[in-house]
This record gives C-alpha cells, sequence and structure tokens, in this order.
C-alpha cells in the first residue's frame, strides 16, 4: 500500500466508531488539536483475508486504539457475514494470534509497520 | 545463563495457596466445604480448577449453571494471565491463602474471555509465547522448532515438569547470532487500566545495558514516586533492584509464556488492601 492511500482509508471510519465525539471529515490531519499519544488516536488497519476466507471489498479502516483484537474480529465477521457459529481468527505477522482483549493501538505500537497494522484473518486456525 | 539455572527451578517452583468459595447466592442448600490447593504461579487457572468445579457444582442448581468463573474482591480474574501475575496484581498485599469465591451464573463477558476447554488455554499460551519470539527472534526460534517441541513446552508447563519445559524453552531465551534479543517481551500491569507493552530493546544505541529502572523511566511510571517508595515493581512475586538488567530479567523471571510480566502497585492499592506497607 502507497503512503498516498493513507488518506482515502482516514476519511473512512468503522461504523461503530461513530459514537465518537471527533467525526472524521476530510481535513488534513495537521488541522486537528493537539491529541493525548493514546486512546483518542485512531490507526490504519490492513484487512487481509487469508486462506478461505472471503476478501473485504474495502480494506483499509481506521480504527481507534483502545479497541481490542476482539473487536476487529466481531466487526471482520459482521462484515464478510460469518455465521454466529463459525470462528474467526486474527493474526499478526501471519505467524501468532493476538490476544482478544489486546488492544490494538498496543498491537500497532509493537508490530506496525510504514504507519499501519496488517492484519490477517481466517476462518479455519492458519498460524497454530 | 547456565550458572543462574536454580533461579529459574526457584521460580519455577514457586507456588500459592488457594482457598476456593462458593459464592453464597448460588448455594441451593447445604453451603459446601471451601476447596484448598496449592497452585502453581506459572500456570493458568482452568488449568488447576477440574477439581473446584466438579466440587461446587454439586451444591448449585444444575438448571442455572454456565460455565465456572473466578472473582476475588469483586474482581473477575482473567483466566488467561498466568496466576502468579493476578495473584500480584490483586491478592499480594492480603493474607494468605488467597480466598477465591466461585461463580456459576452471571458470567461477565465484558471482562473476561470464555474458556471453552483446556485447548482454549493452549492456544492462547502457545500464541503469547509466538508473539515473545516475534519480538526476540523475528520468530526465527519458534518457527525453526518441530511441532513436538511446541507440544513439549506445553506438556511440560501443563504437567509441572521443569525440566521437560526448559529443555525447549531455553532455545526461546538463548541468542541467535549477535544480537541476544531484539526487542525484550514485557507487559507492565497496573490495576487501573490495559496492560502495557511496547518496543524496548535489551541495551542502548551505545551498547549500554538498559535496567529494570530504565524501562520503567521510558514507559511511563513516575519515577519520582518509584524512587521515593510510592510504588512498588513486583516481578514474580518479588520485588527486583531497578538497576537489574532487563536482559537477565527476561532470560530467568519471565513466565512460562516467555513475557516478562511486571505489576505496579501504588499505596493506595496496598491501603485499599488493609496491608501494612
Amino acid at each position: 500500500m502507497s503512503e498516498g492511500e493513507i488518506g482515502e482509508s482516514s476519511g473512512s471510519t468503522l461504523k461503530e466508531t461513530a459514537d465518537s465525539s471527533e467525526k472524521d471529515t476530510e481535513k488534513p490531519v495537521s488541522d486537528a488539536p493537539p491529541i493525548p499519544p493514546h486512546n483518542t488516536s485512531k490507526i490504519d488497519v490492513l484487512l487481509k483475508a487469508a486462506g478461505d476466507a472471503p476478501i473485504m471489498k474495502k480494506k483499509k479502516w481506521a480504527v481507534e486504539r483502545s479497541k481490542t483484537v476482539n473487536w476487529v474480529a466481531e466487526f471482520i465477521k459482521k462484515y464478510i457475514k460469518c455465521q454466529p457459529s463459525e470462528s474467526l481468527f486474527v493474526y499478526v505477522n501471519q505467524s501468532f494470534a493476538p490476544a482478544p482483549d489486546s488492544e490494538i493501538g498496543t498491537v500497532f505500537d509493537c508490530f506496525g509497520s510504514d504507519g499501519k497494522l496488517v492484519l490477517h484473518y481466517c476462518k479455519t486456525q492458519a498460524w497454530g | 545463563m547456565s550458572e543462574d539455572r536454580e533461579i529459574l527451578r526457584e521460580i519455577w517452583e514457586g507456588n500459592l495457596p488457594v482457598c476456593f468459595t462458593l459464592v453464597q447466592e448460588e448455594v441451593e442448600a447445604d453451603r459446601p466445604d471451601p476447596v484448598s490447593l496449592m497452585v502453581s504461579r506459572q500456570t493458568y487457572f482452568p488449568l488447576v480448577t477440574d477439581k473446584v468445579q466438579k466440587h461446587f457444582s454439586q451444591f448449585t442448581d444444575k438448571e442455572k449453571i454456565e460455565e465456572m468463573w473466578l472473582e476475588y474482591e469483586g474482581q473477575p480474574l482473567k483466566w488467561h494471565y498466568p496466576i502468579g501475575v493476578l495473584y500480584d496484581l490483586f491478592a499480594s498485599a492480603d493474607a494468605l491463602p488467597w480466598n477465591i469465591t466461585v461463580h456459576f451464573r452471571n458470567f461477565p463477558v465484558e471482562e473476561i474471555l470464555r474458556c471453552p476447554s483446556k485447548d482454549a488455554v493452549e492456544s492462547i499460551f502457545m500464541s503469547t509465547v509466538k508473539e515473545a519470539d516475534a519480538l526476540k527472534h523475528k520468530s526465527q526460534v519458534i518457527n525453526n522448532m518441530q511441532k513436538r517441541d511446541h507440544k513439549q513446552l506445553w506438556s511440560g508447563l501443563q504437567n509441572d515438569k521443569f525440566d521437560q519445559f526448559w529443555s525447549v524453552n531455553k532455545k526461546l531465551m538463548d541468542s541467535t547470532g549477535e544480537e541476544v534479543f531484539r526487542y525484550i517481551p514485557f507487559r507492565i500491569y497496573r490495576r487501573d487500566g490495559p496492560y502495557i507493552q511496547k518496543l524496548f530493546k535489551p541495551s542502548s544505541d551505545d551498547g549500554i545495558d538498559h535496567t529494570l529502572a530504565d524501562l520503567l523511566n521510558i514507559m511511563m511510571i513516575d519515577f519520582k514516586e518509584l524512587v521515593c517508595g510510592n510504588l512498588r515493581v513486583v516481578i514474580q512475586g518479588v520485588e527486583p533492584a531497578l538497576d537489574t538488567t532487563l536482559l537477565w530479567l527476561s532470560q530467568h523471571l519471565s513466565h512460562p509464556d516467555n513475557f516478562l510480566h511486571i505489576v505496579i502497585l501504588s499505596r493506595t492499592d496496598m491501603i485499599a488492601s488493609n496491608a501494612p506497607w
């Protein structure tokens, strides 16, 4: 993903984040007031399908730092219309599944690169 | 790291006496006796509470039984944290045995994960080991291991077999090539709020080893409070000297999941528990 596409994704947000006080607009980031480093800011998450999971038409999402891995997994399940009985596994670096209650911001701090966090998802356990 | 092997064993053998009691509201007729167990600090509650589940489920309404969960003084206990971390964080100021309340109803889904089986514990445990190796060795060591090595780590933990566990775990604790660890896998816990986990190198760019104090200083901990003794820093039930090398702590005081779990307690945490400071 090129840097140029980040602007596109920061203009849109996950539906569930609509209750956030700051509505996303097309304003450049520099106009925003100084924000505390945690919890209020959002990070770019790139969601990639693996194995037999359906791909998502929109792959890049701005997610609040304080949302959990489980919250993102539930969001993906809804988006790709998983049955409630189906499992969904989320992986970092195509190597490990972060704990469901880990905060996305924390995962990003440790495993993000180029200003975004890449997560793979699949319906069966892929990387143990 | 061989010269400090006895420390690894002492850490491994850290146990806690726990007394489990069924919550009053769920007692159907006769009040059941509590269950007392000596549990390893290194393990996870679902691996050691079969007996507790079996015993108390006879004394409550079978129709209303859900998944068992544990609570200490109003705090639901996360089963995917090592037992020692939960104790240090919530109960270390109080007298032993650790009195835990058992529930079969009103599962607090917002606060703790469900644990459908021991496989779920294995899955989270192995994922945490892999996450730690991603930080330490870019996953090279864990990926070069055989499936049976992974199984041996897990069964060593599950069956409380020190030699079985460490014969594999030492590979994860060793250096690969020039670098020992790229980053130290650590999590810092306080009673309020989520844990802190970030990238932190074992030494500075000038090659000077980072200490526990360096980590706490950079990660947020109010250093003045720390120095004047208003905060306690607890790892594996002990308060290491703040000038201890972080790499040494990581190699010797990490939990079996390969993370160094650091608990920060404030004076108010201790007062609330009526403990002598």
